[in-house]
């Protein structure tokens, strides 16, 4: 009956309570046979055992292996044709669904993917707009300005800027004691990105800006585009007078809107002093460095690591020969001329 | 005990049966079992499956054989192999000749998780080791770049050595791109192809770049 089957987890002891609380509360011999399922041609016995059996199934969900053992068992237990039958097919039912369970459960990763999901909602005509938008600082700076929360374009522009390191570092002569090129590489654009906004975040909530990490992480990533221009370039032609020409023009662009649009969303003076000049010094800073921590141009000692291939005094990169970079440079310097 | 109520027994017929205990997981759907045949077979099987795979990606139809059944024996074999080739031997020279065995190991493996989580987030159709399949599965064409790289590097390394080198390389890295967007973009929303097609493409442009810069000490 129902008490049985209410009893029936925890335990084959509580499984016959039900049956005794019927025997004892009735204070007769006679059992009640109202409560118990209509089952002709099994002991009340071996339904309850089979019952717990199944339970006990449940709650292992191993390998069928065990499904099938066990399968093996209540049918040398009840001694009945029931493996073919119904009762295989519904044991075999409820082990897939607590094997599914137990799987959807494990796969519960998906849910956190998915909370990223949102941020990924983007078209390729918003991500192009907005790395444009990047570039041009708005001037309207008493209304809040509206910063898209996405993070399809900034991840795609940090691994973008750290595609552009590894071809920096790989012409210009760094050599990585402890790590790798990679490793560096990764490191210092996902850093960037992640701690700068984290902290400009913090300094943000101090002086109460109206931003959301999400925000920020956006702003912050999409501000890089400036230095994945400018270093792509000056990689490729190495003037100095060109870098600098770069910094101030580019960085000093992308660095202009995202200070613009902070400023938008912070009161007071003071306040806005201290979160624009802290995030435009350390992305200026940062493409500086970006510049020559990782793109040493070294003259002079050349001459002892090159090859005989190379001619000395000429500011070459070590893996890429002499001939596109000769042409690059003089073209450069051509053009440079003539302006 | 619901489900059990309508399970009876006829008395006039005897009970009897077979009780087997199954040696190793069955599959219901397998007749047979594979446990048993020779391990060559098994083996043969598992080549042959990878080999028409490769077939696949050198010719890239739009078929579903590689998304149905994805193996990832295919993408670690290419992936050792090209790290393999790419090892430096500078263990005695003062810089760097080559990257690391591991470096180009993590950034296959890495750069391919983070494509298929890219495209999934974008509301691909795709199963993550299915995207999986595909990316190291496309590997190959880079591969062959790097073999070819290694033979004429063995003649020469000068400026034609170079330029052999790149149009091998830039021809190879355009046929891996293509082959794996011609897997991968069909699993997208039409619109947003490009989104995806990009870091496929920039995966892609490192490994070719590594491959280029590649020069032995």
């Amino acid at each position: 009956g129902t008490a049985a089957t209410g009893g029936g987890r925890s335990g084959t002891a509580t499984d016959w309570g039900g049956f005794e609380d019927n025997m004892q509360g009735g204070g007769s011999a006679v059992i009640d046979m109202e409560n118990m399922d209509d089952t002709s041609g099994s002991s009340f016995e071996d339904m309850g055992e089979m019952h717990q059996r199944m339970k006990e199934e449940e709650e292992e969900e191993e390998a069928e292996g065990e499904a099938g053992a066990a399968e093996e068992e209540d049918g040398e237990f009840l001694g009945m044709k029931g493996l073919r039958g119904q009762l295989g097919r519904q044991v075999a039912d409820q082990m897939w669904q607590v094997g599914k369970r137990q799987a959807s459960r494990a796969f519960s990763l998906y849910a956190n993917i998915d909370i990223l999901r949102p941020y990924f909602d983007v078209e390729p005509v918003q991500v192009r707009a907005r790395l444009l938008e990047s570039m041009i600082p708005v001037k309207m700076i008493n209304f809040p300005q509206k910063i898209a929360g996405e993070l399809y374009g900034p991840l795609m522009l940090v691994f973008t800027l750290v595609a552009i390191l590894l071809h920096g570092m790989k012409t210009s002569e760094t050599i990585i004691r402890e790590g790798t090129l990679m490793g560096t590489a990764i490191g210092t654009c996902f850093g960037y990105w992640l701690g700068v906004s984290s902290f400009i975040y913090f300094l943000a909530y101090l002086c109460n800006a109206q931003i959301t990490m999400v925000q920020m992480l956006s702003l912050l990533g999409y501000g890089l585009f400036g230095h994945c221009i400018t270093l792509f370039v000056t990689y490729n032609i190495h003037f100095h007078s060109l870098f600098y020409i770069f910094w101030l023009g580019v960085g000093g662009l992308s660095t202009l809107r995202m200070v613009a649009v902070l400023v938008s969303r912070t009161v007071g003076h003071t306040q806005r002093l201290i979160l624009c000049g802290t995030l435009a010094a350390l992305h200026m800073l940062f493409l500086l460095y970006l510049h020559f921590a990782y793109h040493k141009v070294v003259e002079g000692i050349l001459d002892t690591l090159e090859g005989p291939n190379v001619p000395p005094f000429q500011r070459v990169a070590r893996d890429i020969p002499v001939v596109s970079n000769v042409v690059l440079n003089t073209t450069a310097k051509a053009i440079a001329l003539t302006l | 005990f619901a489900g059990l109520a309508d399970v009876s027994i006829s008395e006039d017929i005897p009970v009897e049966g077979e009780i087997t205990v199954p040696v190793g997981s069955h599959s219901p759907e397998e007749d047979f079992s594979t446990l048993d045949e020779p391990v060559r077979d098994t083996i043969m099987r598992d080549l042959k499956a990878v080999g028409k795979k490769f077939v696949h990606v050198m010719y890239p139809k739009k078929s579903s054989a590689l998304l149905r059944d994805w193996d990832l024996w295919g993408p670690l074999v290419l992936c050792v192999s090209l790290a393999l080739m790419l090892q430096g031997g500078s263990a005695d020279s003062k810089d760097d000749g080559g990257p690391q065995f591991a470096e180009v190991f993590v950034i296959i493996w890495f750069g391919a998780v983070v494509i298929t989580l890219n495209s999934k987030l974008l509301g691909g159709t795709i199963s993550f080791f299915q995207s999986l399949c595909v990316l190291g599965y496309c590997v190959l064409p880079l591969t062959v770049a790097m073999l070819v790289c290694r033979l004429v590097l063995l003649a020469g390394s000068g400026t034609i050595s170079f330029i052999i080198r790149l149009i091998v390389v830039v021809a190879m890295f355009g046929w891996s791109t293509l082959a794996s967007t011609a897997f991968l973009a069909d699993s997208q929303p039409p619109n947003r192809k490009a989104l995806v097609v990009y870091p496929i493409f920039l995966f892609y442009f490192v490994i070719s770049w590594m491959i280029l810069a590649f020069t032995p000490q």
